[in-house]
């Protein structure tokens, strides 16, 4: 039995019927499903010991507390982080970006400059476009090349003395492409430059070590990767995070204030003001212990299995042009296509009466779609429960696709 | 109901466009974008006396959007200015014969708004 079908009777939402075909769900990238232990764990938490945290002396805000401490400890573990003080709980990478985007925003002098890739989500770039404009500093952009991967004689002409981030994807969100992120960390720091890595489309599919890998910052959603909306996760190194002034000011974040001033909190409490995302906090602790149980190396075999027919199955198709690496062995679990003559909103509507729910559109990388030359793209993503026969299904409706426009 | 969303006309339409093209020298001229998938329609037009006397469609679109530039020139052409202003999505639904869901009613919107940049005479953003 393949991981997929092991997996699938977990995910309630699989059973159900699109216009009449069983679903098959290929839009992991921009969402995943979620299992029932994670439903479970977070019915059971607002059922039995829903309550504020950090504050609340009684059994419930106790209970409450630590579950969310729990949480964090979970996440710590799951990505290989040295302390549970470098873990910040945030509502998702996006959030994660601009947390320290700010942060880093308000040391920017006039002339600094800021590194970004050219195949960034919109989430990884806006936010420094913001700071850039504010202060006078400069974005610079490491060119793609036609192979799909950066090109890394750009990047270390592009780092300088006056680099202070680089910001990258850990692996494209519509090419696949895995950047080698150690390096950019390796050549930043030689720099003096701090690095942040965008892992919204890495940590539902990499094992991951980040004290091994050495960023300052990586970022990534629980939604992404089986947990619920509303909640990410910023790690940052605690070093750094001890040296970095945060960026939002409220409750929880602080230790003692008086009218005029206060002093911050602990790590990680310092970075999270306001009640934060409980009940999410504890369904995605129950998404990384159910990844943690499958096992992320089995969880990356599986997907690169699912990749690899997926692009030969989409290759063998008249018109269709794929976009990004055709090696899976060197892939994220996305493969981005087109079909000529049709636009990706109507492929992906077509394919939808088909059961088939894919992503079309620029994927939030207008940038990339640019220098791609293409309106926008059709995208199948594959997470734990997909099987060799959803791959098959898309197959067969994408074949079809020309004759029902 | 998805059945309908691609209606006959709208794949007709698509397929083979009455007004897809450019005009040289417009009078008028306007282009704007879908931020939901980055689609970009152009409209050009010329003016007589105070009418649309003429326009063409063309850009990156999907066959939702394409079709609704198409049946919106085929209703406009013709008309006074101030007329051509007020033809709204009702209108242009009305000859899609489709039923469109509510995330692709940009698609049938942006050619209307397109148009209308057009005659008041807006312009494009780089």
């Amino acid at each position: 039995m393949t991981l997929g079908e092991q997996c699938r009777g977990d995910f309630p939402i699989l059973s159900r019927l699109i216009n009449g075909r069983p679903l098959v769900y290929l839009d992991s990238g921009a969402s995943s499903q979620k299992p029932r232990q994670v439903l479970d764990a977070m019915r059971t938490f607002y059922e039995q010991s829903n309550a504020n945290v950090h504050r609340s002396i009684h059994t419930l805000g106790e209970e409450a507390t630590e579950a969310y401490e729990a949480a964090r400890d979970a996440v710590r573990s799951f990505v290989g982080a040295r302390g549970r003080e470098e873990i910040i709980f945030t509502r998702g990478t996006t959030e994660g970006v601009n947390i320290i985007a700010q942060a880093l925003g308000r040391t920017l002098k006039p002339g600094d400059e800021i590194i970004v890739s050219e195949m960034e989500h919109h989430s990884n770039l806006i936010p420094w476009q913001m700071v850039c404009r504010d202060r006078g500093a400069v974005l610079r952009a490491i060119p793609l090349q036609d192979d799909a991967y950066l090109d890394m004689a750009a990047y270390a002409r592009l780092l300088g003395p006056r680099t202070r981030m680089v910001a990258v994807t850990h692996v494209s969100n519509v090419l696949g492409t895995i950047n080698p992120v150690a390096d950019i960390v390796r050549q930043a720091h030689a720099a003096g430059a701090q690095v942040l890595l965008d892992g919204a489309q890495a940590a539902p599919h990499l094992r991951l070590d980040l004290a091994a890998l050495g960023c300052d910052f990586y970022v990534f959603s629980g939604h992404k990767m089986l947990g619920p909306t509303g909640i990410g996760v910023l790690y940052g190194r605690r070093e750094v995070l001890e040296a970095t002034e945060p960026a939002l000011g409220g409750s929880e974040m602080i230790k003692e204030v008086w009218i005029d001033h206060a002093q911050w909190n602990d790590l990680p409490w310092r970075f999270e003001p306001g009640t934060p995302p409980i009940a999410e906090a504890v369904g995605l602790h129950a998404a990384v212990a159910y990844l943690d149980k499958l096992g992320m190396d089995r969880v990356g075999a599986h997907e690169r299995e699912l990749t690899g027919r997926c692009l030969d199955a989409l290759a063998a198709i008249p018109g269709v042009t794929i976009y990004g690496p055709r090696n899976s062995e060197m892939k994220g679990a996305v493969v981005a296509f087109n079909v000529a003559g049709i636009h990706p909103h109507d492929g992906a509507a077509l394919l939808d009466q088909s059961g088939v729910a894919v992503r079309a559109g620029h994927h939030c990388a207008q940038p990339l779609a640019k220098r791609l030359g293409i309106a926008g793209a059709l995208r199948a993503s594959f997470s734990v429960y997909n099987t060799p026969a959803d791959v098959d299904r898309l197959a067969e409706a994408v074949a079809r696709l020309d004759s029902e426009l | 109901m998805s059945a309908v969303q691609y209606s006959d006309v709208i794949r007709e339409r698509f397929r083979h466009p009455r007004f897809r093209g450019r005009l040289p020298n417009p009078d008028a001229a306007f282009e704007d974008v879908n931020p939901l998938c980055g689609d970009r329609i152009r409209i050009e037009c010329r003016l007589t006396e105070g009418r649309l006397a003429e326009a063409m469609h063309h850009g990156d679109s999907c066959a939702i959007c394409a079709a609704s530039a198409d049946v919106l020139i085929e209703l406009a052409v013709g008309r006074p200015v101030a007329e051509v202003g007020r033809l709204g999505a009702a209108d242009v639904l009305e000859r899609l014969q489709a039923d469109i869901r509510p995330t692709r009613m940009k698609c049938v919107t942006l050619p209307i708004t397109v148009l209308q940049g057009a005659l008041e005479g807006r312009e494009v953003a780089r």
